[in-house]
């Protein structure tokens, strides 16, 4: 189904809102007001904006840590997102785990963890339920392209590829691996060259463009929940801030960051439906003005949140 | 907890068997995954046949990828299915320990979300001259992630019931099925439905003299060696099944030792930082009072599970070993 304006402004909207928060959390962690390190998806909010809006509520997605835009698409207010990385007692994690580790099934989210490869044999599996049960639904993950290095890629890919499972595989190639650099990670040209070696579908999009994510996102999960199996996407863009917020990347050519800022995904977005008559100033003045609204409101209301009790460590290691 | 129903006399191969068998029966979202576990059976054919009634949707073959295989059953009882996931044998659970140490275990704790998956995996020695890798009994490892239930069922009925209770328990639970008593002990078994609760330890053979704390074949060890202690040496002894590792019954071995004043805690595992120093220590800590004699192990050496008949048999406890340890406890 192609997109409509709406659709098309609404991409643009979540990836604002995506920069927003994520600068809002830069200034908070700076300050001291977070727990734990900060982990943002800076010059890649495209993958996880486009990949998400691509998919039915019912599905399920298990994200990574760059993911913020496939919170916010799945409904994740901003508020439920400052809660989590101040550790607040009423937050997704309540203060036991932090940064963007947000689960909640009710959305169809997966919480990751911070070894990053093991969301693909979890969404895997989701994806087998589905298959099992015969539901037309699809599990989604993300990965980067140094957790494509692990065993874990491998066993969950070929076995996602072995059993036909509706998945969708989508690898984040943001150029670094923390320090090392994709020729340090594989031999390869790409991560997509992997796709016929497990014999599946693979595709290599800009990862700068949502809607070519979306679009690229849409067709595998439309063969997926057809039966077709897993697809392997590789979204090439680049990481534009250090692996976290203590990483001044001072091992990133000045010359890389150049290129790609000038091709920022969400300038990209609005420069696209200002070229089709669905954007202008007043109506980036407008969206603006709102998502700055939005987020003060988010950060105070997160802020007023009541911390976690020293008792609270005791409690839910296991489930009643 | 058994509907009353009939008993049998299974072997514990037969037991395991039976409460996989009414589980896919009772619960469609029951499924299993493992390695040669459809048509194949499983190495020790503890699910032959079941592909033939359950279909292949439902006992599915896998890829070598135990980490994918308990990462996978992750996934699937995160929306509503009950996996239960066989690991070949113990040893190569190394394989898949990560997602059950980082992933699995810990999610309940994050974002409350439950996670009702079963391991099983065929663990301990064999006398049979497995070697290092597919002796071991590692339930030590596993006593070390919160979040994760630990089950070592030492006889038929529990072996049916504990594993009845892991499956329709809401956490990932390891059940560690011992090889060595698949076929070789039998005994009654309630023919219905059969739950143990976790956590919960059995007193397998009251006794005034001493303890014996022991789980999977060691409990079945321990009670050759009170059998003959009560014939040839007049001596009684107490032993108790821990049954569960996580959680273990703490209020079961104290009381049990309030009773006796002696314990020997007998694992086949290595013995320096096994969970039977678990054990001990807390025997030391919390029943200190009631003790006449210093709390004793009996455990694996700290070396590989060698292979050969003459090194494995110097590696393991047996009832001799445990019958001796006790006549010098019971001396002191």
């Amino acid at each position: 189904m192609p997109l409509t304006p709406d659709d098309r402004r609404q991409l643009y909207r979540f990836m604002c809102l995506s920069r927003a928060v994520e600068d809002a959390a830069w200034a908070l962690a700076g300050q001291g007001r977070l727990v734990g390190r900060l982990y943002t998806s800076h010059g890649q909010e495209a993958i996880p904006v486009g990949a998400a809006y691509a998919l039915r509520p019912d599905d399920v997605i298990a994200p990574m840590y760059r993911d913020m835009g496939m919170h916010l698409v799945r409904g994740v207010a901003p508020v439920e997102v400052f809660a989590q990385y101040m550790g607040k007692r009423g937050s997704s994690n309540a203060g036991k785990d932090s940064g963007l580790h947000i689960g909640d099934m009710a959305r169809g989210i997966v919480g990751m963890i911070s070894v990053l490869p093991d969301s693909l044999p979890v969404a895997v599996g989701v994806a087998l339920a589905f298959k099992l049960r015969r539901e037309p639904r699809v599990a989604l993950t993300s990965f980067g392209e140094g957790a494509a290095s692990t065993g874990a890629f491998h066993e969950a890919v070929n076995m996602a590829a072995v059993m036909k499972v509706p998945v969708v595989l989508v690898c984040e190639n943001n150029g670094w691996a923390l320090s090392t650099p994709p020729e340090r990670e594989f031999a390869t040209a790409a991560i997509v060259d992997r796709a016929p070696a497990y014999g599946i579908p693979g595709v290599q999009v800009d990862g700068n463009d949502v809607e070519a994510v979306h679009a690229a996102v849409a067709e595998a999960a439309a063969r997926a929940r057809a039966g077709g199996g897993p697809t392997l996407i590789e979204c090439l863009t680049m990481r534009m801030r250090g692996h976290s917020i203590i990483d001044p990347a001072d091992y990133v050519p000045r010359a890389q960051l150049d290129a790609w800022a000038a091709r920022d995904p969400l300038a990209g977005q609005r420069e696209r439906l200002a070229a089709a008559g669905l954007w202008d100033d007043a109506r980036e003045a407008a969206l603006q003005a709102e998502l700055r609204a939005e987020v003060d409101a988010a950060v105070h209301a997160a802020e007023a949140m009541e911390d976690p009790l020293p008792g609270d460590v005791h409690t839910g290691v296991f489930a009643a | 907890m058994s509907t009353g129903s009939a008993m049998r006399t299974l072997t514990y191969h037969e037991a395991v068997r039976e409460a996989l068998w009414q589980a896919m029966e009772a619960d469609p979202a029951v499924f299993l995954m493992g390695e040669d576990i459809a048509a194949y059976g499983g190495v020790y054919k503890v699910t032959a046949g079941f592909v033939d009634r359950f279909g292949a949707d439902r006992v599915i073959d896998t890829p070598i990828a135990e980490n994918a295989i308990i990462g996978a059953a992750t996934g699937a009882a995160l929306v509503g299915m009950r996996p239960i996931a066989e690991i070949q044998f113990a040893d190569f659970i190394a394989c898949g320990l990560d997602p059950l140490v980082n992933m699995t275990s810990t999610i309940h704790y994050r974002w409350g979300q439950p996670v009702p998956l079963v391991v099983r995996a065929p663990a301990g020695a064999t006398w049979a001259s497995a070697g290092p890798f597919h002796s071991q009994s590692p339930e030590a490892w596993f006593a070390q992630i919160p979040g994760l239930k630990v089950v070592m069922p030492a006889t038929p009925a529990d072996a049916k019931g504990l594993l009845t209770a892991a499956i329709r328990d809401p956490n990932p639970v390891i059940v560690l099925e011992q090889k060595y008593l698949y076929r070789r002990l039998s005994g009654p078994v309630p023919e219905g439905e059969h739950v143990v609760p976790l956590g919960r330890a059995a007193v397998a053979r009251p006794g005034r003299d001493a303890t014996v704390v022991a789980w999977g074949s060691m409990a079945f060890k321990a009670l050759e060696a009170a059998r003959m202690l009560a014939d040839g040496d007049g001596i009684d002894v107490e032993v108790v099944d821990l049954r569960t590792i996580v959680p273990w019954d703490r209020d079961a071995v104290l009381a049990s030792v309030a009773r006796t004043g002696r314990a020997v805690v007998v694992y086949e595992a290595h013995r320096t930082a096994g969970f039977g120093a678990e054990v001990a220590a807390t025997i030391a800590e919390d029943g200190f009072a009631d003790l006449d004699a210093p709390v004793v192990r009996l455990a694996g050496l700290d070396t590989p599970i060698p292979a050969h008949p003459v090194l494995e048999a110097a590696y393991l406890p047996d009832e001799h070993a445990i019958a001796d340890a006790l006549r010098r406890l019971v001396a002191y």
